[in-house]
């Protein structure tokens, strides 16, 4: 196991190499960083001083290198617009992320194991359809909408929850809310066939006539397997849910990584874009790691190799 | 019966019965589709959106730019305040949501078809070329595609649009290239099993050209994979565009989004709720509608999949 833990962390580098480029080229070759970097006010000389203060005279490779080495380094350059390094600024938002990510996939998953379960269980029954239904209606929705939605609802009509901001649990339950919907919304499909597959196995037509209740039939037996895609979705569901979580946080106003980046994007902040792309890369490629070893605990048949 | 391959639904009926079996295939195809209630109902709501889209200039009561200062966040014409003019309100500038939704429906459907032939072509050509070719070629462009699925699409496109900066065509081209990866990756496993089989096998032994089987012979056989996730990428580019021009990164005015009417109306909510719902709802309904259609396709193009939604 650390070996392959190891190797896996070693493929991470090609895959960073490849973004470093991605993020390099975006940002030297197809747009005039100088112009990007510095408010639209400055003179002709303030433009002289920044090309070679950020060496935008080197040729292009000697360019690369420089920005790789202090990319490794975590210094990817100060924020004009916070006027300081851009690392620490985005770091510092991450609790507040995680936070709403943490507590839209709890719920996302309190509502879908059983809302899938029971759909599988009860196949073709009123209840199914209407599972079925409501989780499709729930994908097609975008999920800014339906936080706008929300705050409509419960925070400018009925006043339950504060419309913006972070602060104590009542601010995390919209938002969260938000994210949770769509993520549920696919796992709920997706446990459902897994569950329907599972059911019809053999080992489980002979829990049944064993004489067990249906209750261990289907919550030991069939639930410990159904188990093994529900960590496969979710691996997979960890690239779109940071990917919500950065409209969600736009729609609330949640300080976290997303929304930093939106507005960093809006007034070309590029420093602190490019920082938080390479964050967000990396927080991507080892969770999906994570999710790779709770797979193969999960599932012993899978070998580490 | 459909069968992929063997006896595959949509093929060319031979020239004989050329006229006939053409008739017979879209008759076929039809009952098909109307054996399946979801796929009916898909089929109907993108057939409403679509001529919704091509007829939005004769059915728009207004000009969707035309601002009245005067008429600003007039509520739907079933309220108080309402009238028969503005049958779903007008914004914050006055214009007409009615209107607007109905050109809105074009750049919908412009983005996300636009988009998804981009990312089709470009995902296809690289998992054709990286299943046959195989070795350091397949090696790299795998690669290349994990990479891209490190990165969330939408970062992607945020850093893409933040450099370039908005525009229609800008944003199909950002939303194509940014999601070749799923096209790749099916495609190249096809071509994998397909360059083993005995007519691409035959295809090489009378001396056809490397390109001619890629084209002639095989893609042929992967079109129904291309279609199936074609009908998943079109709802979910719909969402995209409608969720960048929400952050102001898509569409710019004077054409008309969704997304970009969503947030026009966001900070009216307090007082004028139909600003920001009603697009809302109009995104819901073609996804919803491409979301129906595309699973019936699926299910009728590859019956093997049906099972695992």
């Amino acid at each position: 196991m650390g070996k392959y833990m190891m190797k896996s962390l070693l493929q991470m580098i090609p895959v960073l190499f490849f973004i470093s480029l991605i993020v390099f080229i975006l940002v030297r070759v197809t747009g005039d960083p100088v112009a990007l970097m510095l408010p639209e006010t400055a003179t002709e000389d303030d433009r002289q001083v920044l090309t070679v203060a950020l060496g935008l005279d080197k040729p292009l490779y000697t360019q690369y290198a420089i920005f790789i080495t202090s990319a490794i380094q975590g210094d990817f350059g100060n924020s004009f617009h916070y006027g300081q390094s851009a690392l620490p600024l985005v770091l510092e938002r991450l609790p507040a992320s995680f936070e709403l990510a943490a507590a839209a996939m709890v719920l996302a998953i309190v509502i879908a194991v059983p809302l899938g379960i029971w759909s599988a269980v009860k196949r073709n029954t009123f209840a199914d359809l209407l599972i079925s239904g409501v989780s499709v209606i729930g994908k097609a929705m975008p999920n800014f909408w339906m936080g706008i939605m929300l705050i409509l609802l419960f925070s400018v009509t009925l006043g339950y929850f504060p419309v913006s901001g972070r602060g104590g649990i009542t601010h995390l339950v919209l938002p969260a809310v938000t994210l949770a919907v769509g993520l549920a919304a696919q796992m709920t499909r997706l446990i459902r066939s897994n569950m329907l597959e599972i059911l019809n196995q053999d080992y489980i037509r002979t829990a049944r006539s064993k004489g067990l209740i249906e209750l261990i039939v289907v919550g030991k037996h069939a639930f410990r397997n159904g188990l093994i895609p529900v960590v496969t979705i979710m691996s997979l569901q960890f690239t779109s849910l940071i990917g919500g979580t950065l409209i969600t946080e736009t729609v609330f106003a949640w300080p976290g990584l997303g929304q930093l980046l939106v507005t960093s994007v809006n007034n070309h902040d590029m420093a602190i874009v490019q920082a938080a792309v390479f964050v967000i890369a990396i927080i991507v490629i080892l969770g999906n790691l994570l999710t790779d070893l709770v797979y193969r605990f999960l599932d012993p048949r899978i070998k580490y190799n | 019966m459909v069968q992929k391959s063997e006896t595959p639904a949509l093929s060319l009926p031979s020239n004989g019965q050329e006229i006939n079996g053409q008739q017979n295939r879209y008759l076929r195809l039809l009952k098909l589709l109307l054996r399946s209630k979801t796929g009916t109902v898909g089929a109907v709501l993108v057939l409403i959106v679509i001529l919704v889209a091509i007829f939005a200039p004769l059915l728009a009561t207004h000009d969707p730019a035309e601002l009245d200062p005067l008429l600003r966040l007039k509520p739907p014409m079933w309220m108080d305040g309402g009238s028969l003019d503005y049958l779903l309100g007008t914004d914050n500038l006055g214009r007409d949501i009615y209107s607007r939704i109905l050109y809105g429906a074009q750049i919908s459907l412009i983005v996300g078809i636009g988009a998804v032939l981009v990312s089709g072509a470009i995902g296809a050509v690289l998992g054709l070329i990286s299943g046959y070719y195989g070795k350091w070629v397949d090696a790299l462009i795998m690669r290349v595609a994990d990479s891209f699925l490190a990165i969330p699409t939408i970062l992607l496109m945020l850093v893409v649009l933040a450099v370039v900066g908005p525009g229609l065509m800008t944003l199909i081209f950002v939303i194509g290239i940014t999601n070749w990866v799923t096209y790749a990756r099916v495609v190249r496993g096809e071509v994998l099993s397909l360059k083993e089989r005995d007519f691409v096998k035959a295809a090489k032994a009378v001396g056809s050209t490397n390109g001619r089987i890629l084209f002639k012979h095989i893609l042929p056989n992967v079109v129904s994979s291309f279609i199936i996730i074609s009908g998943m990428n079109v709802a979910t580019t719909i969402i995209l565009e409608a969720s960048l021009s929400f952050l102001g990164l898509g569409i710019k005015p004077p054409l008309v989004s969704w997304g970009g009417m969503l947030s026009d109306g966001r900070q009216y909510m307090a007082t004028s709720w139909w600003v920001a719902t009603f697009p809302g709802i109009a995104i819901t309904v073609t996804v919803l509608g491409v979301i129906f259609l595309g699973d019936w396709l699926r299910d009728v193009l590859d019956p093997r999949m049906k099972a695992k939604g």
